[in-house]
């Protein structure tokens, strides 16, 4: 399949990549691993006339520590964060599990985050980990709190003339177990249902803080605010683990497709909360 | 609109420079400017690895890159894996274990298989099969590919 024709880009800074965006508006998208935008052009569902890749900017793709946490580059890449070592277990499992090993050599956290697949991997855990998107355009940065960018279906909080030129990840206190499990579709081992789960306790093994991200079940991935309030004040014993997993849906309306309707998406939903959080919590203390 | 781009690369261990569409796919590339066949095309939809490639030493699907994406890259393809008239190890192993069936998968699991074997020389079956999960094969031939990457691990280890 070949796709539309288009002028390519290829900036050799973010001023650069900038300074496209702002010229060609909506007109313009930003090819950073390519995984997901790629195969939409070519079924054509996808057709932008300007590509801006990011590639060639060389600063673009690092994982570091930060002030209070770890700062990782829009073009690092799943396989970069998958075997980082430094980064919150949540954020290389969610990696390592993304569809397989050439699309993890390419694909990258910003291309995931800023594409909103329903299906992606990368919401879920940047959401139960307090992330926060820094989207950079020719004014300068914005920090987004990754729990108000996925807005909708493949839509971001994200304006045409912004990219992501970094996430922050705050750095878990030693008493924090974060995990994330999923249901993978067989064949493109997208999540029909992923969650992540990031719990800290008190020395008493009380719980002081759960943030929890959704993916797959919704139009775009969520946090999962009513569980976590569930959590917090317990012992994270089964009876509260399986009280919050029953209220993991929220108010989101449930996806339904060819791979799982709406019922049984909602109930690997509630399944696999109870996995993430089980093993969140045993590596809590 | 998609004024050509002249690339400049690494195929093989030869350099290149052509001049590109920018719409056109590395593996057509490869296949239909460079006459380098052995690279195939599956599912077209980045799901198959018929397609892959090392670029730089990693597996890629080579039918969801722009040839652009690869200037000043090294691609090896299944062509430039052996030298002279030998077998690669793992061509070996998927002779010597039957690894194949109709063979339409063969190169891009040879070049996932040569790629894992670079970072992981020693994989278990379950590391082997994880390293090969984006290479599919219809013929259910699965099982031998196994013993064709464990065959070529313990080649590459002598």
């Amino acid at each position: 399949m070949i796709t539309a024709p288009f002028d390519y880009h290829s900036p050799k800074s973010v001023t650069e990549a900038v300074a496209l965006l702002e010229q060609y508006g909506s007109n313009a998208k930003i090819l950073a691993g390519g995984q997901s935008l790629i195969p939409l052009m070519k079924l054509r569902l996808a057709e932008p006339e300007i590509l801006v890749d990011l590639a060639d900017i060389p600063s673009m793709s690092y994982i570091r520590e930060k002030d209070s946490g770890l700062a990782i580059g829009g073009m690092t890449t799943y396989k970069e964060i998958e075997s980082s070592g430094i980064l919150p277990k949540a954020l290389s499992e969610a990696a390592g599990l993304v569809a397989d090993p050439q699309v993890r050599n390419r694909g990258t956290i910003g291309g995931s985050l800023a594409h909103s697949d329903p299906a992606a991997d990368l919401p879920a855990p940047v959401i139960a980990l307090g992330g926060q998107i820094i989207a950079t355009s020719k004014d300068g940065d914005r920090t987004i709190p990754s729990e108000d960018f996925f807005t909708d279906l493949f839509s971001t909080a994200l304006t045409d003339e912004e990219l992501i030129t970094e996430v922050f990840i705050p750095k878990p206190s030693s008493e924090t177990g974060t995990a994330y499990c999923k249901f993978g579709n067989k064949a493109s081992h997208y999540a029909v249902a992923g969650v992540a789960a990031s719990l800290t306790v008190d020395k008493s093994g009380t719980c002081i803080g759960a943030r929890i991200g959704v993916t797959g079940t919704g139009p775009s991935a969520y946090r999962a605010i009513k569980s976590e309030t569930i959590l917090v004040g317990t012992k994270l014993d089964q009876d509260s683990i399986q009280e919050a997993g029953a209220s993991i849906l929220e108010n989101t309306p449930v996806n339904e497709d060819v791979h799982a309707s709406s019922e049984y998406r909602a109930h690997l939903t509630k399944v696999y909360a109870v996995k993430a959080l089980v093993l969140a919590s045993s590596r809590a203390k | 609109m998609g004024n050509n781009k002249t690339i400049t690369l690494t195929i093989n261990g030869k350099e290149l420079t052509h001049d590109v569409e920018p719409r056109l796919l590395l593996v057509h590339f490869l296949r239909e400017n460079l006459d380098l066949t052995g690279t195939h095309i599956g599912c077209d939809t980045t799901s198959c690895g018929a397609c892959t490639v090392l670029m730089d030493g990693k597996a890629v699907k080579s039918c969801t890159m722009f040839a652009v994406q690869a200037t000043g890259k090294n691609i090896t393809t299944i062509e430039g894996l052996s030298e002279g008239e030998g077998l690669h190890p793992v061509q070996e192993g998927f002779w010597e274990k039957h690894g194949l069936q109709c063979g339409f998968c063969t190169p891009g699991m040879i070049m996932s298989s040569v790629a894992l074997l670079n970072e992981n020389s020693n994989p278990t079956e379950k590391e082997i099969r994880h390293g090969l999960a984006g290479n599919l094969c219809r013929c259910t031939g699965y099982h031998n590919i196994v013993l064709a990457v464990q065959h070529a691990a313990e080649k590459m280890a002598n």
